[in-house]
């Protein structure tokens, strides 16, 4: 064994057997956004043999406040890619595998059955009940962690039968009124704490030292210092009903939850005809977006402009993050206009993704 | 009965506290429940999951007069 892991092995809680479980376990990380950095950061830092990373996002500036494994040079990459070049860097020991695309119920069993741990590290519940449910189908301990504006919660789930997610929370919430995802605000060293803590939990795991927060629940606030550890009971008729969908598991379609019928992802229209883009940011307001055809009707004069609204085309609205955009086709909709939409990503998204399938876009048939 | 309440999350900004006594006539959870529904008109709207002293609860438990927390799910990463 080389020196790097020195400080891990003269602990006699490790030692070189515990470093040789930590060089052969496999932990597949869910994300990597805030949470998913610094869990990526101190599992390879710490030797895990085969580390995997999913997202299907791309950096943004906005992200680097808490994203701590990408810089200025990672902007507009894909975030698994990108976390794994970082990361290579940091380790050139450990096999690090990046899959630049989104979990869905259709890939998840396949890649979850190539991993001992799953660490869950995604921002929207839908992601999140579809972690827990492979989880339990195929049988891999869950490191969770969620956290919001100033306070975060972290559990292991699904491990040695204790409680899973969902013997917590049994359902999606039935309204998720946030219109973006990145839209609520974050103190940016709380994914550090939190996805810290993770880590631990990981590590604990596969060394089978401490306890771990298996049917607990540490809830932690940032501002006051107060950590609550609430006790989870595992539910046998929610954890059945979950492996009962086994079978139809891949039928299942993922709706990214800040996602509804009229909120769209810019991905999922590039390749529509007769549609209308409508930027309803104020005339000033940059990066302009004009890799598309795109009209500018500024939300706040969107009143004057109903007549220049083909009610027959499909129209797609976006402004900064996703928040006016989302305003314009709610009052257009009371307005009796059909066919709205909203693009869920800000301008800044939208460039960067239209920037990198340019050349699709140019035998691009608009109007 | 008094009992100390404890908000997290999305309830802590319907509720504009962290915490605070309520007093309750009635002996489950749900009377609690009543008192805080009738206080915050938002929170009807909210989803939250009720634990008393550190442990998950349903509506009909006991009331024990210790502690109460509200909490919500977190989607953030």
């Amino acid at each position: 064994m080389t020196n790097r892991y020195n400080r891990h092995i003269i602990l006699s809680e490790i030692g070189p057997e515990g470093q040789d479980k930590l060089s052969k376990a496999r932990v597949l990380v869910v994300g990597a956004g805030g949470l998913g950095c610094p869990v990526l950061q101190y599992l390879t830092a710490a030797g895990i043999g085969t580390i995997g990373i999913i997202d299907f996002d791309t950096v943004e500036l906005s992200n680097l406040q808490r994203q701590v494994l990408f810089g200025d040079s990672s902007l507009g990459a894909n975030k698994a890619t990108a976390a794994k070049k970082r990361l290579e860097d940091l380790n050139g020991d450990i096999k690090i595998n990046a899959y630049p695309e989104a979990l869905t119920y259709q890939n998840a069993l396949e890649l979850f059955n190539q991993y001992d741990i799953i660490v869950d590290g995604s921002d929207n519940f839908e992601t999140r009940y579809l972690v827990n449910d492979a989880c339990i189908i195929t049988n891999k301990p869950l490191v969770f962690g969620a956290i919001y504006k100033f306070e975060g919660q972290v559990s292991v789930f699904n491990y040695q039968n204790g409680p899973s997610y969902r013997c917590l929370f049994p359902n999606p919430p039935q309204k998720d009124a946030v219109p973006n995802c990145s839209e609520i605000g974050v103190l940016g060293v709380l994914p550090g704490i939190i996805g810290s803590m993770q880590a631990n939990e990981v590590i604990k795991l596969i060394l089978g030292i401490g306890t771990v927060l298996s049917g607990k629940l540490l809830c932690y606030n940032s501002l006051t210092n107060q950590t609550s550890t609430l006790k989870i009971n595992r539910n046998d008729t929610v954890i059945n009903e979950v492996l009962n969908t086994q079978a139809n598991f891949k039928g299942r379609v993922l709706n990214i939850n800040c996602e509804t019928d009229e909120l769209v992802s810019i991905q999922k229209i590039i390749n529509k005809e007769h549609i209308q883009i409508i930027d309803v940011r104020e005339i000033h307001e940059q990066p302009k977006v004009d890799e598309l055809p795109v009209a500018s009707m500024p939300l706040s004069s969107l009143q004057n402009n109903l007549a220049l609204l083909n009610n027959n085309k499909e129209k797609y609205f976006f402004c900064q993050s996703g928040v006016r955009s989302k305003k314009a086709v709610d009052f257009l909709k009371e307005e009796g206009i059909t066919n709205c939409y909203s693009i869920q990503e800000g301008a800044m998204e939208i460039k960067n993704y239209l920037e990198q399938y340019k050349e699709q876009i140019q035998d691009f048939r608009f109007r | 009965m008094y009992i100390t309440v404890k908000y997290f999350g999305q309830i802590a900004e319907v509720t504009n506290k962290d915490e605070e006594t309520v007093e309750v006539i009635g002996g489950q959870v749900s009377d609690l429940l009543e008192v805080l529904n009738t206080r915050y008109d938002q929170l009807k709207n909210e989803d939250f999951q009720i634990a008393q002293n550190q442990e998950l609860v349903s509506l009909e438990t006991a009331l024990t007069g210790l502690e109460i927390a509200l909490l919500p799910p977190f989607a953030g990463g």
